[in-house]
């Protein structure tokens, strides 16, 4: 007992010090398993997020855009991939975190229970989805644990990319026909609560952070992320010259930061539970390539195996 | 006319493979395999897109690459048939590679000897691509052939289905014929040899019984495809037809 609360001590001070921990260092079970929920979800967004943009990548509008979009959608493999990497360094291994995703028990971000039903919401994701996901991640790459934060730098980087490559598609449209502004205009007033929704619920009814901020895993709580979001998304819709569907968004003098209007909770939930409008395609579309991948994967594992007899 | 025609032959390979191979994208048997699929999709855009600009410098009339891929037809499309096959399953998408990395590493490498300094330059960067495809399909036929019985099952029916399809690679058509005596153009009768070399190598390690030469389709070089190439056209066309000479 006394050991483990001078260990409890010890683990306590170094992150206070701003030291990160490592795979191998002593950590809180409850630290271990907080890490291990969060990558997860994170690698699986980036798994689940593939789908949406993916429904695009054959319908591109220019060879320009199909190569661009190819490679984002293949960034965001890779990224799921660290991430796999970074979770199993905590001693759980991908496919039982694949099979938690596919079961329901696992979770990934709701944004991508969205549909995209127009070539304009390739832009509005880019912009505002990985705007946010940004945000979030720049907090990230301080994060404590040493694995996750690293891959989170890496990250990042890529994310400025996909995420100027989506503006540049809003622009594009916004300078274009009075159809392809329209289209901006829609796919905007669809993504924009769901972009601000991503950051999770209001902090007074966010359980957990208290702890993840004095883990340092979380360095700052939700709503000052959101905050952050909007001040830095306003005026880039200005620009494109398109109008965020919230009557009560306003610049606040006193606050130095936009005011905005209150988040439909009930959605929030409805499809975080599953009530989303893909919730249940997208599930479906990772269980049937997993699936349906079963043969190949047994196929390689066979192979392997007899080389290596063969060898030996 | 014929310069004109073989680079868009080449073009349309190179984009509708690449469309194919798009398809598979988020829906991949492992990420790593996701991943090195979405690779060789890219490449094979990237491809088509040199060869377009190409053409559209050959036409001098303003057109963009986009023009070529977008607004013409299925009889104007000179792809080889073997390209818009669909992808059924992962075996067929590797059968499908297979044959056509094994013909197109020989090819480029002679292509990149053209007397056309353009295409010299294109099949130069392409080879670099194409041996690293070829890599990747030659191994993977190896695991699913010297695999589990299911996957030999499926790998030499792939084989077997696909297999009618690759003579088109080696019948030349008149634009072919005239761009090789003009030392433009590879012999494909020496790229032939090549081939089957490696189909002969990589079939007995895959243990893939390798089918009889019978009856070969052919007609895509000069515009006359299989039914798939039109829903092929329709789906990657929609914005384009829908929103005509706009910038996307």
């Amino acid at each position: 007992m006394m050991d483990r609360e001078l260990k409890n001590l010890e683990f306590q001070s170094r992150i206070d010090r701003d030291e990160k921990i490592e795979a191998k260092d002593w950590m809180p079970e409850e630290y271990r398993k907080t890490l291990i929920r969060q990558i997860g979800q994170h690698a699986h967004s980036e798994i689940v997020g593939m789908l949406p943009e993916g429904n695009w990548i054959t319908r591109a509008p220019s060879l320009r855009r199909k190569a661009i979009l190819l490679s984002k959608v293949q960034d965001e493999a890779g990224h799921g991939l660290y991430l796999y990497s970074a979770a199993e360094t905590l001693g759980i291994e991908r496919d039982t975190m694949i099979e938690e995703l596919h079961s329901g028990k696992a979770k990934y971000s709701s944004i991508f229970n969205y549909p995209t039903i127009s070539w304009a919401d390739m832009g509005a994701i880019g912009w505002l989805v990985d705007g946010a996901a940004i945000v979030n991640q720049v907090a990230l790459c301080r994060t404590s644990y040493g694995p996750y934060s690293r891959s989170m730098v890496k990250i990042c980087k890529e994310e400025s990319f996909h995420q100027r490559q989506g503006f540049e598609i809003m622009l594009q449209l916004c300078k274009g026909s009075s159809e392809q502004k329209a289209m901006a205009q829609d796919a905007l007033n669809r993504w924009w609560w769901p972009s601000l929704m991503m950051f999770g619920p209001s902090d007074k009814d966010s359980p957990n952070t208290a702890q993840s901020m004095a883990w340092r895993v979380k360095r700052f709580t939700n709503d000052e992320l959101r905050q952050k979001f909007v001040d830095m998304t306003v005026p880039q819709a200005e620009i494109l010259g398109i109008t965020i569907p919230d009557e009560k968004l306003k610049w606040n003098d006193e606050k130095g930061q936009y005011d905005f209007g209150e988040i439909n909770w009930e959605e929030f939930y409805s499809v975080v539970k599953g009530n989303g409008p893909c919730n249940k395609q997208r599930i479906h579309a990772r269980k049937k390539a997993h699936e349906e991948g079963q043969w190949v994967r047994d196929a390689a594992l066979a192979h392997a195996e007899k080389r290596s007899k063969k060898i030996a | 006319m014929s310069l004109k025609n073989y680079t868009l032959f080449l073009a349309d390979t190179s984009l509708i493979l690449g469309q194919r191979l798009g398809e598979w994208c988020g829906h991949g048997p492992v990420l790593e395999q996701d991943i090195a699929l979405t690779n060789i999709a890219l490449d094979y855009v990237g491809r088509a897109r040199l060869l377009y600009q190409y053409v559209s410098e050959l036409d001098a009339n303003g057109k963009s690459e986009d023009n070529y891929a977008m607004m013409r037809e299925e009889r104007e499309f000179k792809n080889l048939l073997l390209v818009e096959h669909p992808n059924i399953d992962f075996g067929f998408t590797v059968a499908r590679q297979f044959l056509i990395d094994a013909f197109f590493v020989p090819y480029l490498e002679e292509l990149s000897k053209s007397k056309n300094e353009r295409l010299s330059h294109i099949a130069d960067k392409a080879l670099k691509e194409s041996q690293y495809h070829l890599r990747w399909s030659s191994e993977w036929m190896i695991r699913l052939g010297d695999g589990t019985e299911e996957s030999h099952k499926r790998i030499q029916s792939a084989v077997n289905s696909l297999w009618e399809f690759s003579g088109e690679l080696f019948s030349p058509v008149p634009y072919e014929k005239e761009m090789l005596l003009e030392g433009i153009a590879p012999d494909v009768e020496n790229i032939l040899t090549r081939w089957n070399q490696s189909v002969n190598s990589v079939f007995s390690e895959a243990t893939i019984i390798k089918p009889k030469d019978s009856w070969f389709q052919k007609g895509g070089k000069e515009g006359v495809h299989t039914e798939h190439l039109g829903y092929i056209l329709s789906d990657m066309q929609y914005l384009q037809r829908t929103y005509p000479g706009q910038d996307w």
